[in-house]
C-alpha cells in the first residue's frame, strides 16, 4: 500500500499545453426527460484546480456524479489519459483513481472512522478476515496530518463533530492515491479554522499533482484556489475561464445571467449592481 | 504515533474509580451484560417461585433445546433487520425444509436414489439437500428483493403464505414420520447429547478460545501501539469467561441418563451395573452444540468478514454504502441465502425432535425470531444489532415461556407476557439510548 501523500520530486505545473487527465465531452444527464446536465464539456489537467460554480440546480453536482459513477451519464464521453472509458458505478470510478468527497459526506454513521475510511476497500489478513488493526493504524496516521485533534477512532462517526466527520470523508478520498479528486462543497459545514485547514489541504494536494474539481458556493474559495473556473447555468456550461483573466464580478455575472462576460450588455451589468443584489465584499 | 501514549490506567485514574468505569475499561458491552443479568433474574425468579426445582439441569437442558430453533434463525434475522429489511417467511421455509427432510428419509432417498436405511451418512445427504433447498429459496426471495426491487415485507409475506401451502402439497396433508436414528440425534434427547467426556473437551476448547482471543487482541493492539486494556481487566475477563464455560459444562454433566436407558446401555455393552444404577452424564445436547457453532460462525461473519461490514454499513447509510463501491444488491441477496441455510439448520433440529414433520413445523416462527432479535437489541432503523444479543434475546423469551409453563400457566398467558416483555424491552432500550445519547 502506498503512502497517503506521495511527495513528487518536482511538483508538476499545470500548463495549458499539458494533456488533460480527464475530459468530459458533451455530457448529458437526464431525470425523466429533464436535462439536469445538457451537452457539457469540461477537462482537467494534472495539478489543476477547476472551480465549478453556478446557482442551485445548475447541474454542478450532477455533472460530477456522472464522473464519480453515482449517476452515470445518459450521453457523452468520458476520456481518461486519452482513452474513452465507461464509468457505470462508483467502483469503476475508483478503478480510475477518481475519488469524491460528497456534500453530505456519505458516511455510514453507525460504524467507526477506520471502517468508513476503508469502506469497500478493507485491508484483510492472510486468512481473509478484516485487519482492523492495520486500518486503524493507517487512519491514525492520516488523521495526524488532516486533523491532529482527532482521537475518537473506535466510536461510531455519528458521535463526531461536523469538522471531524469532514476529516473522515477527506481521509477516505486522499488515502487511495487519488489522481482526480471531486470536492462537493467541502467547506459548507465548517467553521473558519477548519475551512482554512481544508484550503491548505487543497493546495497541498494540488502540489502533489492531483487534479481537483472544486464545487463551491463560496466565491472566495473559488478565486483563492482555482486555476480555471467553469460556470454552469440551468444544466448548461456557460464558459470555462482562466481565473487570472476575470474578476469576481465577471464570474458572478456569469452565475446569475448565464452568459459569458463578452455577451453581457452594459445594461445587464448595471442591473446586477442594484443595492442588495450582491454581497458587498464581492462587488467592492 | 506520539498521540496515543496515554495508558488506560491513567485514563481510569483521571475518571476516578467506579464500577461503571471498570466495566468501560474492560470494554464490556453493557447492553449484553444487562441482558445476561435479566436472563439470570428470570431463571432465579422462577426457581424461587417453584420452590427450587426450576433450575435443575434437565429442565435447563429442555429450555435450551427449545430455544435453539428460534435462536439459530435469530442470528440471521439480525443481519436482515440490520440491513433495513425483514424476513417474514422463515417459519414457512422451515416448514418446507422439515417436510423435505421427512420425505427424503421415508420416501425420496430410497425410491429415487436407492439410498435405503443401511446407506452410511444418509443423515448427511438429507441435511445437505435441505441446506440446498434453503439456499435456493433464499436466493429466489433475495433476488426479487435486491434486483427486482420488490419490498422485502411483500416478498417474504408472499413466501410465508405460499410456502406453507407448499408444505401441504408436498405431503398431501399428511404428517410424515420415521427419521434416520443418526439424524434424530440433532433433536437432543438424553441420547442426542454429546456425553460427559466430549462436554469437558468442548469446555476446554472454549476456554482455550477465550484465552487465545484475548491474547490475539492484545498482541494486535501492541503491534500498532494502541491503548491496551488494563492487565487486571484482561485477567478478569479470561477468568470469568473460563469459569462460565466450565460451570456450564459441569451443569450439563450434572444430569444423567434416565435409569431405564442407562440399564439398557449397560446390558448392551456388557457393563456390570453398580448399585444405584449406572450414572451416565448427559452433557450438552446436540442442538445446543449446533447453536453454539452457528453463533460463533455468524458472529465471525458479522464482525470479521467484509460481508458483515457491508451489511452494517448498508444498514447505517445505504447510499453511502453504494457510493463507497459496495455491491449492495449482491450483499442483500447473500443475506437471504444465509437466512435460507439457517432455516435448514433450524428445520433439522425440529424434524429430529419430532422424528418427522407435521404440517405446522415452524408455524409462527417468524414472530418469535423477530421478537428475539428485537429484544436482543436489534433496531428497525437499521445498522444496529449483534448476533450474541439476538441469541440471548431468544433465550430470554424462551425462559419466560418455559418458566410460565412450568408454573402451570397456559399459552395465552405466556403470549400476553411475551408481548408485554417485547414492548418493555424495546421501550427501555429507546429510553436508555435517548438518555445516554450513545449506544
Amino acid at each position: 500500500m502506498a503512502a497517503a501523500f506521495p511527495e513528487p520530486a518536482s511538483p508538476p505545473r499545470s500548463s495549458p499545453e499539458a494533456a488533460p487527465i480527464v475530459e468530459m465531452r458533451h455530457i448529458r444527464v437526464s431525470f425523466g426527460g429533464v436535462h439536469a446536465v445538457d451537452d457539457v464539456s469540461i477537462d482537467l489537467r494534472e495539478g489543476e484546480v477547476i472551480g465549478l460554480v453556478g446557482g442551485n440546480g445548475a447541474g454542478k453536482s450532477t455533472l460530477m456524479k456522472a464522473l464519480s459513477g453515482a449517476h452515470p451519464p445518459n450521453a457523452g464521453q468520458i476520456i481518461i489519459d486519452g482513452k474513452a472509458v465507461t464509468i457505470g458505478n462508483p467502483r469503476d470510478a475508483k478503478l480510475y483513481n477518481i475519488e469524491t468527497i460528497y456534500q453530505n459526506l456519505a458516511l455510514a454513521d453507525n460504524i467507526d472512522a477506520p471502517a468508513n475510511v476503508f469502506l469497500g476497500r478493507e485491508l484483510t489478513t492472510v486468512w481473509g478476515t478484516m485487519d482492523d488493526g492495520a486500518m486503524e493504524d493507517a487512519t491514525r496516521r492520516l488523521m495526524a496530518r488532516l486533523n491532529p485533534n482527532f482521537k475518537r477512532f473506535a466510536q461510531p462517526v455519528k458521535s463526531l463533530s461536523g469538522g471531524q466527520r469532514q476529516a473522515v470523508a477527506i481521509a477516505r478520498a486522499v488515502h487511495f492515491n487519488a489522481r482526480i479528486l471531486i470536492m462537493d462543497e467541502p467547506t459548507a459545514a465548517l467553521g473558519p479554522a477548519e475551512t482554512a485547514q481544508v484550503r491548505d489541504l487543497v493546495r497541498q494536494l494540488k502540489n502533489e499533482g492531483i487534479g481537483i474539481f472544486l464545487i463551491s458556493h463560496d466565491i472566495h474559495d473559488v478565486f483563492d484556489l482555482s486555476d480555471r473556473i467553469s460556470v454552469m447555468y440551468h444544466g448548461r456550461l456557460v464558459a470555462t475561464v482562466t481565473k487570472d483573466d476575470v474578476t469576481a464580478d465577471d464570474v458572478l455575472g456569469m452565475i446569475i445571467l448565464g452568459k459569458a462576460p463578452g455577451e453581457v450588455s452594459r445594461k445587464e451589468l448595471e442591473g446586477l449592481k442594484m443595492p442588495g443584489e450582491l454581497p458587498s465584499e464581492v462587488t467592492s | 504515533m506520539a498521540d496515543v501514549t496515554t495508558t488506560p490506567d491513567q485514563v481510569i485514574a483521571n475518571r476516578g474509580f467506579s464500577f461503571r468505569n471498570a466495566l468501560t475499561a474492560a470494554e464490556i458491552d453493557l447492553r449484553l451484560l444487562g441482558m445476561l443479568l435479566a436472563l439470570a433474574a428470570i431463571l432465579f425468579g422462577f426457581n424461587v417461585l417453584s420452590g427450587g426445582t426450576f433450575l435443575r439441569p434437565t429442565n435447563m437442558a429442555t429450555l435450551a433445546v427449545q430455544a435453539t430453533g428460534v435462536a439459530v434463525l435469530a442470528t440471521g434475522m439480525v443481519l436482515v433487520i440490520v440491513a433495513r429489511n425483514i424476513d417474514l417467511s422463515v417459519g414457512s421455509v422451515v416448514g418446507v425444509i422439515a417436510m423435505t427432510y421427512a420425505l427424503l428419509m421415508t420416501d425420496w432417498l430410497p425410491t429415487f436414489l436407492g439410498i435405503n436405511s443401511e446407506f452410511p451418512f444418509r443423515w448427511l445427504i438429507a441435511l445437505g439437500l435441505g441446506v440446498a433447498v434453503g439456499a435456493v429459496i433464499g436466493a429466489v426471495q433475495g433476488f426479487i428483493i435486491a434486483y427486482v426491487g420488490v419490498p422485502s415485507f411483500v416478498v417474504t409475506l408472499g413466501g410465508l403464505l405460499s410456502l406453507r401451502g407448499v408444505v401441504w402439497v408436498m405431503s398431501q396433508g399428511a404428517a410424515v414420520t420415521g427419521m434416520d436414528p443418526t439424524f434424530q440425534l440433532m433433536g437432543g434427547s438424553a441420547q442426542g447429547s454429546i456425553g460427559g467426556t466430549l462436554t469437558w473437551a468442548a469446555a476446554a476448547v472454549g476456554c482455550l478460545a477465550v484465552i487465545g482471543l484475548l491474547l490475539y487482541n492484545r498482541r494486535q493492539r501492541r503491534r500498532f501501539g494502541f491503548p491496551l486494556r488494563p492487565t487486571w481487566a484482561e485477567l478478569a475477563l479470561g477468568a470469568v469467561g473460563c469459569l462460565a464455560i466450565i460451570g456450564l459444562a459441569a451443569f450439563a454433566n450434572a444430569s444423567y441418563w434416565p435409569p431405564g436407558a442407562a440399564t439398557r446401555y449397560a446390558q448392551e455393552h456388557g457393563i456390570a451395573e453398580p448399585a444405584g444404577g449406572l450414572k451416565i452424564p448427559v452433557g450438552l445436547p446436540w442442538p445446543v452444540v449446533i447453536l453454539i457453532a452457528v453463533t460463533v460462525l455468524m458472529a465471525f461473519l458479522a464482525t470479521r468478514r467484509r460481508f458483515g461490514r457491508y451489511v452494517y454499513a448498508y444498514g447505517g447509510n445505504p447510499e453511502a454504502a453504494e457510493l463507497a463501491g459496495i455491491n449492495t444488491r449482491w450483499t442483500l441477496l447473500k443475506i437471504y441465502v444465509l437466512m435460507g441455510v439457517l432455516c435448514a439448520v433450524s428445520a433439522a433440529i425440529a424434524t429430529a425432535r419430532l422424528n418427522g414433520a407435521t404440517l405446522d413445523v415452524g408455524q409462527s416462527y417468524e414472530l418469535y425470531v423477530i421478537a428475539a432479535a428485537v429484544v436482543g437489541g436489534t433496531s428497525f432503523a437499521g445498522g444496529i444489532g449483534t448476533i450474541p444479543g439476538a441469541v440471548l434475546g431468544a433465550f430470554v423469551m424462551q425462559a419466560l415461556a418455559y418458566g410460565l409453563a412450568y408454573m402451570g400457566y397456559n399459552s395465552p398467558i405466556q403470549n400476553i407476557v411475551a408481548g408485554v416483555v417485547l414492548i418493555l424491552a424495546v421501550g427501555f432500550d429507546a429510553y436508555n439510548r435517548r438518555r445516554g445519547g450513545g449506544s
